[in-house]
């Protein structure tokens, strides 16, 4: 086994197209683990982490850029005033020490299912920065991670960065697992509301194949015009948004592992939504409001 | 009360070493020249062999050696009961991940990658995975003598003349556990050293020298002599250290190869290479009065044994005497069987064969008391044991049982306060539940311990030495010896020496019984040296002391306390050496009829409080408070209790929640830590411990064993506040989520 | 490869990695330079016994590839006890096995607590603790149980830990008024 160390994205680039069948390892949180348990030995590995300044991010005035190398503890800790929802989801993720190493570059690059921030992603409207000796393109969010699982990085490719818009309203992230500490997703729940276009993004973790946006329940709220009001949710709406939102898509499972993973969509989506609704109404509520740090036991 | 003696709670003195990572654990282990091992496993649950060709993993750089079945010397199989277990599997494979070779290389990563390269030609046939059925006789025999491993009956009362009484109130339940594993985080490992002259020494973490060291001799085919066994430091055990791992295969491959052969190993092989809490299926019928006094108890009990024995005949022999629990009734009948199939072989884990019926009988009573309308702490009380009493074993109960005291007690702990902000859809729940356990071998075992104390005088102040073999596995047992020392001889300097298995037995760290017989062999140990000191006061020219006179402070004093001669002084260069085995009272076997007999030396006694949230929506349990209560007999060390009590109460919460080995067709699905979830610091609440010192009079110093207790009755009393929040009727642990939305509507179907 | 990494405030120099690149730290720590305080339970990150610092990052050594530790400062559990000064006399601290070093406050709360069974989980479980510490000075118990939940112990059931570590808290940074490291 041969590890490349490249000290700038041109090395790594150059690595990468010269080598489409090296592993890219930045944290190591996922790599390692599948190298010990699951007895994968790449010949290559490419290790990410010396490439200078992929571990900082910019706070720009729409967006926050991130390098891929930007680690969770990172984005919970200093990015929950910007990014409240994605500071959630990376608070969630394993313990101390693996949110110390994990980065969202890795997040997004294995594509794990289990992979905490993938919803928020989704629900954020995040871009993704690929790129290769070829040139750079970016890639919604939505378009990165493909039905069946897997991603559209390209062999050559490598994510140079991540580009999350600022919240513009509430932010939620709920995920659940049987344990308290170290929890393995059951089921992750992202939702956004957009306070000034009175838009609503909705997206399901740990689940599918693949994390997916809840198109069809995230359709339901804008054609009901709730979000220009200030009123109650109608329980009737909130109970069908739940529904919509869970058959959106189907879970990985069969048999009473399935059926439970539905029935616990359905109740984090209409949860989260009767609770984004009240932060959406509260008094003063920017959407950079610290509730948006609030979990639910 | 002497200082560092009995009833105090001294720091541990491996405490520096552990918090400073020197402490050398089994794994930390290394020699000049050592080479590295590492074991082929079967990917199938039920094999033929039809062949085994080590020809490519020989041929990779590096390797140095290959054993198979056909290389070892003495007895092919072992078992500490009943011998049926291959040391490496011979013409078939009984459960996943049984070893069938071991290859030792120059280093870890070479030996495991050649282990992949022995070939087995495997036939591949279809298992026997369901233990209710494996007794039938259709089912396929995993052994040619058939499924049956053991079959403890019970006929008290009515039972032995056929026919139970008929009751007011009778309540019928089944109930079902998963599989446990003890997850001890060091998993196994050792270090095999040849000695030169034909033998080898082995160091290894385990719970038992002594068995351990005949069971290897034996498979070695070497005089006993020529094997030797050295504790190495153990990172946990709970049962899991009790059978052979890699003992024979590290002590052959050193003796081959003339080179000291060292295995760990990782996570994934931990989960197979050691048997784990036997699953079961419990059938339960209970009748009481109308007034709430049990009458009659039937069970039926189903242990899954897996491939092999291990301690499955006495786990069968547990479940049967203590399927009744701490409640005393006249008429009992109750059948346990334990059985072979191709699951994961099941033997110790810490509460032995108790937890399962644990967990249905106190089932039962809550529903008895909801049938009466009753208290389930009231009801408990009503029908609880106490001394005097008569278990379904006709033994009578000739010390304290305090399990109505013990309830009450829990009983009158204040509950935490209600959370205003709780949303609607969380629901809390309170559970209480008891139990009891034998302690120490039953059934007629002689169960003895050895210790030797030395007294002398070194560099002008005394030194006291305690040697034993018994294992510290963590439980804190060189810290015990060590205050009974200070107790018995009053010196302060002391140094307990963990001896190797050329030292007489201690037995095993197991059936919470280490602190109870090498205590009372260290305790007997001195109280020889103190009579030699006696006698030496006495040709000093002393007038006669009296045998009373004690030694403390470093002085012979009298029976007002005085002091009569300086201890020191007194035996100038002269040392004092005295060895003493310790014998519990005796033990019977059971009747093979009717299980009827004085099969046990003490029972310990314990309950449990739990107070439970459930996210009523999405079928998620917190526990949010949780007490023990245990009578202990005699606090030796009270901390080192209180750390029992609250890490087997956590284990006990484990198996209700979360812990579980699952299972596919006799194939093991979660083998790692990310699949078998064990309890996280942000998982339990602080643990209150109310601790009772009952003595037993026919215990040194009174005490009790305490190890198993707090993880028996803590799993029932989890299942009954989860049932008191939700309503849901739960007849199996863990507890899964989507159990606990039955009957509710489904939000997802609307 | 070659790999020179600081470890404890001592360089080692030039490891050579060509028989396992691809190894993690953990195993360079345990097999290579023979510390043996970073203990392996379950190559996964799923248990924390492996937990040292890494250029003063709290990591699992398990999860890091050892050449990607080329070049930084490891600090290990072994690395504890020599930071805290003064002279045994006056601090009360028992001695570090073997050495004339003082125990930090974190390891000394851990005995006096009764913290430590069989100790497997007892170094990470003291590096974690003390990482914890120094972000968070006082934190309270739910605190603790949140921030260390990746160290799993399967002796204590974690009360004596988390007494230790308020009890190192309250001895490290002296007794608080409520409002004080109260974020």
């Amino acid at each position: 086994m041969q590890v490349l160390r490249p000290q700038s994205w041109h090395e790594a680039l150059a690595a990468r197209s010269e080598l489409p069948g090296a592993t890219p390892v930045a944290g190591g949180t996922d790599v390692m683990v599948a190298m010990k348990l699951r007895h994968f030995r790449p010949e290559v590995l490419l290790d990410l982490s010396r490439v200078s300044g992929s571990e900082r991010y910019r706070i720009g005035p729409d967006s926050v850029h991130c390098g891929p190398r930007v680690c969770h503890t990172t984005v919970a800790e200093r990015l929950h005033r910007q990014l409240p929802g994605l500071a959630l989801a990376a608070g969630s993720v394993g313990s101390r020490q693996v949110r110390n190493r994990g980065t969202i570059g890795g997040n997004l690059g294995t594509a794990s299912p289990a992979g905490d921030l993938h919803p928020m992603l989704l629900a954020a409207g995040a871009d993704v920065e690929l790129s290769s000796v070829r040139g750079s393109r970016w890639v919604p969010a939505d378009g990165f991670y493909r039905d069946g699982g897997g991603t559209v990085l390209g062999a050559d490719e490598l994510i140079t960065a991540v580009r999350v818009p600022l919240a513009a309203g509430p932010q939620r992230f709920q995920k659940i697992g049987r344990r308290q500490g170290l929890v393995k997703s059951l089921c992750s729940f992202a939702l956004t509301l957009d306070r000034g276009q009175r838009r609503i993004r909705a997206a399901v973790g740990a689940y599918g194949a693949a994390p997916v946006r809840l198109l069809a329940a995230e359709q339901l709220i804008e054609e009901s015009r709730v979000l220009y009001g200030a009123g109650t949710l109608p329980a009737a709406l909130v109970a069908e948004f739940g529904r919509l939102a869970a058959t959106a898509t189907t879970p990985v499972e069969e048999g009473a592992e399935a059926g439970y993973r539905r029935r616990a969509l359905a109740v984090l989506a209409a949860r989260n939504l009767t609770q984004a609704w009240a932060m959406f109404l509260a008094e003063g509520h920017d959407g950079h409001h610290r509730d948006g740090q609030r979990q639910d036991p | 009360m002497t200082a560092q003696g009995i009833g105090t709670s001294p720091a541990r003195t491996d405490g520096p070493a552990k918090v400073s990572g020197t402490f050398v654990y089994s794994s930390d282990l290394s020699a000049e020249d050592m080479v590295w091992a590492a074991t082929l496993r079967s990917p199938h649950p039920s094999a033929l062999i039809r062949s085994i060709d080590t020809t490519a993993a020989l041929k990779f750089p590096g390797v140095l050696d290959v054993i198979t079945h056909a290389d070892i010397p003495g007895r092919k199989l072992f078992g500490q009961m009943k011998v049926d277990q291959p040391v490496l599997a011979e013409d078939r494979v009984r459960h996943h991940g049984e070893a069938v070779a071991v290859v030792a290389a120059v280093d870890l990563e070479t030996a495991r990658a050649a282990a992949g390269l022995v070939h087995v030609d495997y036939d591949v046939r279809p298992p026997v995975t369901d233990a209710a059925t494996a007794l039938d006789a259709a089912s396929d025999p995993v052994h040619p003598d058939g499924n049956l491993v053991a079959h403890t009956r019970i006929r008290r009362g009515a039972a032995q003349s056929g026919e139970l009484p008929a009751a007011d109130v009778v309540v019928r339940g089944s109930y079902s556990l998963g599989m446990q594993d003890q997850a001890f985080l060091g998993t196994e490992s050792g270090l095999a050293v040849p000695t030169g002259d034909g033998g080898v020494e082995l160091h290894i973490a385990t719970q038992w020298l002594h068995v351990d060291q005949e069971q290897v001799a034996l498979c070695l085919g070497l005089p006993p002599d020529k094997v030797v066994l050295k504790h190495a430091g153990v990172g946990g055990a709970f049962g899991a250290r009790e059978d052979l791992s890699l003992h024979v295969h590290a002590c052959l491959l050193a003796l081959r190869l003339n080179r000291p052969v060292k295995m760990v190993y990782t996570r994934t092989e931990s989960f197979f290479g050691h048997v784990h809490r036997h699953p079961a299926e419990l059938h339960y019928e209970h009748g009481a009065t109308s007034d709430g006094r049990l009458l009659y108890v039937r069970a039926d009990i189903v242990l899954d044994g897996g491939a092999y024995a291990s301690s499955s005949p006495a786990i069968a022999g547990n479940a049967a005497t203590h399927a009744v629990g701490p409640y005393a009734v006249p008429h009992v009948q109750v059948d346990a069987r334990a059985v072979y199939t191709n699951n994961p072989p099941c033997g110790a884990m810490r509460g032995f064969g108790t937890v399962q019926p644990c967990f249905a009988y106190e089932s039962q009573m809550d529903r008895l008391a909801a049938a009466l309308g009753m208290h389930p702490v009231e009801f408990r009380q009503r029908n609880a044991l106490r001394e005097g009493a008569s278990l379904p074993t006709g033994q009578v109960l000739d010390s304290p049982a305090p399990v109505a005291e013990l309830l009450e007690r829990l009983r009158g702990l204040p509950l935490p306060a209600a959370d205003p902000a709780q949303p609607a859809h969380v629901a809390r729940g309170v559970g209480y539940a008891a139990c009891l356990k034998n302690i120490g071998f039953s059934e007629g075992f002689d169960d003895y311990s050895t210790a030797r104390v030395r007294l002398e005088v070194v560099d002008g102040a005394l030194l006291a030495t305690v040697s034993s073999a018994a294992a510290e596995v963590g439980q804190g047992v060189v810290g015990i010896q060590r205050q009974i020392v200070a107790t018995e001889l009053g010196v302060h300097r002391i140094e307990v020496r963990q001896e190797d298995s050329r030292f007489g037995t201690a037995g095993p760290s197991s059936a919470s019984r280490q602190t109870y017989v090498t205590g009372g062999a260290v305790r007997e140990a001195c109280r020889r040296v103190r009579a030699d000191v006696l006698a030496l006061l006495h040709e000093s020219g002393a007038e006669l002391p009296s045998p009373s006179w004690q030694l403390h402070e470093g002085a012979v004093v009298d029976d007002a306390g005085r002091p009569v001669a300086r201890l020191a002084a007194l035996l100038g260069g002269r040392v004092i050496e005295r060895t003493a085995e310790f014998h519990h009272r005796k033990t019977f076997p059971l009747d093979p009829e009717t299980g009827q007999g004085n099969s046990s030396m003490q029972f310990g006694f314990a309950a449990h409080r739990a107070v439970v949230e459930v996210d009523r929506e999405l079928g998620l349990v917190k526990v949010i408070d949780l007490a023990i209560a245990q009578d202990v007999g005699r606090a030796i060390n009270p901390e080192a209790v209180a750390g029992q009590l609250r890490g087997g109460t956590v284990q006990g919460v484990g198996l209700a929640l979360l812990e579980e080995i699952e299972l596919d067709g006799g194939r093991v699905l979660n083998p790692s830590f990310a699949g078998y979830l064990l309890p996280t610091m942000a998982d339990v609440p602080p643990v209150r411990v109310e601790i009772l010192e009952r003595a037993d009079p026919h215990a040194p110093y009174g005490l009790r064993g305490i190890g198993e207790l707090p993880s028996i009755s803590a799993t029932p009393a989890v299942a009954a506040a989860v049932r008191a929040a939700t309503g849901i009727d739960l007849d199996r642990v863990p507890i899964r989520p989507d159990h606990l939305l039955a009957g509710l509507p489904d939000p997802a179907q609307q | 490869m070659d790999i020179t990494v600081t470890v404890n405030g001592k360089t080692h120099d030039r490891l050579d990695d060509e028989d396992g690149p691809g190894e993690s730290l953990l195993f360079l720590l345990r097999e290579r330079l023979g510390l043996i305080g970073p203990k392996n339970a379950c190559e996964q990150g799923e248990c924390g016994s492996c937990a040292v610092w890494l250029d003063g990052v709290l990591v699992n050594s398990c999860l890091v590839l050892s050449a990607q530790a080329d070049g930084c400062s490891v600090r290990t559990v072994e690395g504890l006890a020599s930071d805290t000064a003064g002279p045994l006399e006056t601090s009360g601290a028992s001695r570090v096995p073997g050495t004339s070093g003082a125990l930090h406050p974190v390891q000394q709360a851990f005995l006096d607590t009764g913290a430590v069974q069989c100790g497997f989980c007892t170094p990470g479980m003291v590096v974690t603790a003390t990482d914890l510490l120094e972000r968070l000075p006082r934190p309270s118990d739910a605190e603790v149980r949140r921030e260390m939940a990746g160290n799993l112990c399967r002796c204590t059931g974690y009360q004596q830990i988390v007494e230790a570590v308020l009890l190192a808290a309250e001895r490290m940074a002296g007794p608080a008024s409520p409002e004080v490291g109260r974020p």
